[in-house]
């Protein structure tokens, strides 16, 4: 029997339908591969005991023919979603050892299509992070590594577990989170498809909160497929979530493989950056001419405020952050340390169970939103975005269907390489993915090449809200065109 | 714009995070990079343009003004740093 593991989740599907094999020897395989890669820092908390009763129970159903959808297919879950029973941090030091009482939307319905956990994936701290580097539980190694080097790469952030798992075939497939590029930035660096949907397409109830207005959940997956069928699992209307939109889920993986013949492909001309690096340029091109080749028609486009989103960016995310994260306030639960006064108490629990990233954002918002500087700031920053999302309308309303741009503007860097002298160097990573979340769009990443060194590189594909379909048909002929890439393993 | 000394240990008050003297220096750089890269937002022309308050133009979901959960009481305190019964326990607040 050929490694169980390598398998994408559509051929994993088919064995346990065929019944080549369970799902408790399908989940075992994963399970093995865990423990032999925990060099690599992906998972934060492994279950194998759930991982073996879900598959056990799943693997009853599906000898009865009840299987769902996913029934059988082991998955990671980021440590931002709530499981009901199995500690969730977000990979604070603040969080401790909560445990939650309620399960997120998100989860509940992949558990409801017969998905198996295997345990949970290691993220930045509340997933503000562009490379998995400011987790409390320590930095996540990238699978991928540079030909002939054994430096340690990262693997991109904040859903730098989530990307590394799926790469290193620890798990079929994995949940994750997309604030301004967590998603599709890692899925780049890491040569996996990740999708961010349109905002309001995934419930966000029980998934710890770090921008509201810009969160969403997705999947990251090894084929345009995978995430497609993950996705139809992961979306729908959630009355406990007021921004989740009630229209139907469509069937993602029907439009694998549809014609894109006449579609209208923007090149937004502003995405071509000053000393972008060569190879990314050509990378971009042939994305293109590829789609070209499959029927599409090529325009330039213009989207003139691209450069102020990231800005305007850190301002939004920080403001509603400070916001939500006032709720850690060593009372309800979490870390405590104590204080001479409730104060005091709040004052020292926050100072020690935040990490220097979130201390830095959470002041930053704290400082847009106070007196004096809300309007300068804060007004200032939510009139760019209607702006941003102006710019995109204006594209849209000229028939454009989807907009073609690089996922990053580098491959993935060693561990401590970046940031660590001026924060904003590390923020420049989500460069080209950051629009996507202030416009509320839908944003796909699918490898497209390597770089000189040997590593992984991905484009990224913008569509109109809620045709997630669109993308998923154009990422495929990417991913044709392009071929799939699996690191070798070191680890 | 940029932040002082004395305006690090206030946002840090209105943040609640205790901050050392030791630290201010280096947050007080780091708080002023962050305002130098947002900076360039002052030369955009928002003249007339509506902040934007909703990502996907939607009417604002409303629930039934009814009780439909609760009598969870063991849940809400079961990861409480301190509890006595079904309350949080707390530094004295009120003399």
């Amino acid at each position: 029997m050929t490694d169980l593991t390598s398998l994408t989740l559509a051929e994993a599907r088919k064995g346990l339908a065929d019944k080549t094999f369970t799902s408790l020897e399908l989940t075992d395989a994963h399970l093995s591969a865990i423990e032999a890669a925990r060099v690599l820092n992906a998972f934060v908390m492994e279950t194998p005991d759930r991982a073996r009763d879900m598959a056990k129970a799943v693997d009853e159903k599906i000898a009865k023919g009840e299987g769902g959808p996913l029934a059988g297919i082991p998955l990671g879950i980021k440590d931002l979603f709530a499981t009901k029973g199995v500690r969730t941090t977000a990979c604070s030091k603040i969080l401790g050892n909560f445990v939650p009482t309620y399960e997120s939307t998100v989860t509940s319905q992949l558990w409801r299509d017969g998905a198996v956990m295997l345990g949970k994936l290691n993220n930045d701290e509340f997933a503000m992070g562009s490379a998995n580097e400011t987790s409390c539980f320590g930095p996540v190694g990238n699978p991928w590594r540079r030909d002939g080097s054994n430096t340690t790469l990262v693997p991109g952030g904040s859903s730098g577990g989530s990307a590394s798992a799926v790469a290193a075939l620890l798990c079929m497939g994995a949940t994750a989170t997309d604030t301004g590029g967590s998603i599709r930035q890692p899925a780049a660096f890491t040569a996996t498809v990740g999708i961010k949907p349109t905002y309001g397409r995934c419930s966000r109830w029980g998934i710890v909160a770090f921008a509201s207005s810009l969160d969403q959940a997705g999947p990251i997956a090894r084929s345009v497929r995978d995430a497609a069928m993950l996705l139809r699992s992961m979306a729908g209307h959630d009355p406990k979530d007021t921004t989740s939109v009630d229209i139907p889920v469509p069937d993602y993986e029907a439009a694998i493989g549809k014609s894109v013949k006449g579609m209208k492909i923007g090149i937004p001309k502003e995405y071509r950056l000053d000393g972008m690096p060569a190879e990314i340029e050509k990378l971009w091109s042939e994305g293109a001419a590829w789609l070209k080749a499959a029927g599409a028609e090529l325009v330039e486009v213009s989207l003139p405020h691209t450069k102020y989103a990231l800005p305007a960016y850190y301002i939004v995310a920080p403001a509603e952050a400070s916001s939500n994260l006032a709720r850690y306030d060593g009372v309800r639960y979490g870390l405590r340390e104590q204080g001479k006064n409730i104060i005091e108490q709040y004052e020292n629990t926050r100072a020690e169970g935040f990490g220097a990233e979130v201390r830095r954002r959470v002041m930053i918002g704290t400082y847009v939103l106070s007196a004096g500087y809300y309007d300068a700031y804060y007004l200032r920053a939510q009139k760019v975005r209607t702006l941003i999302k102006k710019d995109f309308e204006d594209c849209f309303a000229k028939g454009v269907d989807a907009i073609l741009t690089p996922a990053t503007p580098s491959a993935a860097f060693g561990i401590g390489e970046k940031g660590g002298a001026d924060p904003v160097e590390m923020y420049l990573n989500d460069i080209f993915t950051v629009t996507v979340n202030m416009a509320g769009l839908p944003g796909i990443a699918v490898p497209a090449g390597k770089d000189a060194q040997g590593l992984p590189l991905g484009l990224q594909l913008i569509g109109r809200p809620f045709e997630e379909e669109t993308l998923f048909s154009l990422g495929e002929v990417i991913e044709q065109a392009a071929g799939r890439f699996t690191p070798a393993r070191w680890w | 714009m940029s932040v002082d000394a004395a305006t690090v240990r206030r946002i840090a008050h209105l943040a609640r995070i205790a901050v050392s003297e030791d630290e201010v220096p280096h947050l007080q750089g780091e708080l002023n990079a962050m305002l130098a890269f947002v900076e360039q937002l002052s030369e955009v022309n928002v003249e007339g343009v509506e902040p934007m308050t909703s990502v996907t133009p939607m009417q604002m979901k409303k629930r039934q003004d009814v009780v439909n959960d609760g009598e969870i009481a063991d849940d809400i305190v079961a990861n409480a740093p301190a509890t006595e019964g079904h309350f949080f326990l707390v530094p004295k607040v009120v003399e």
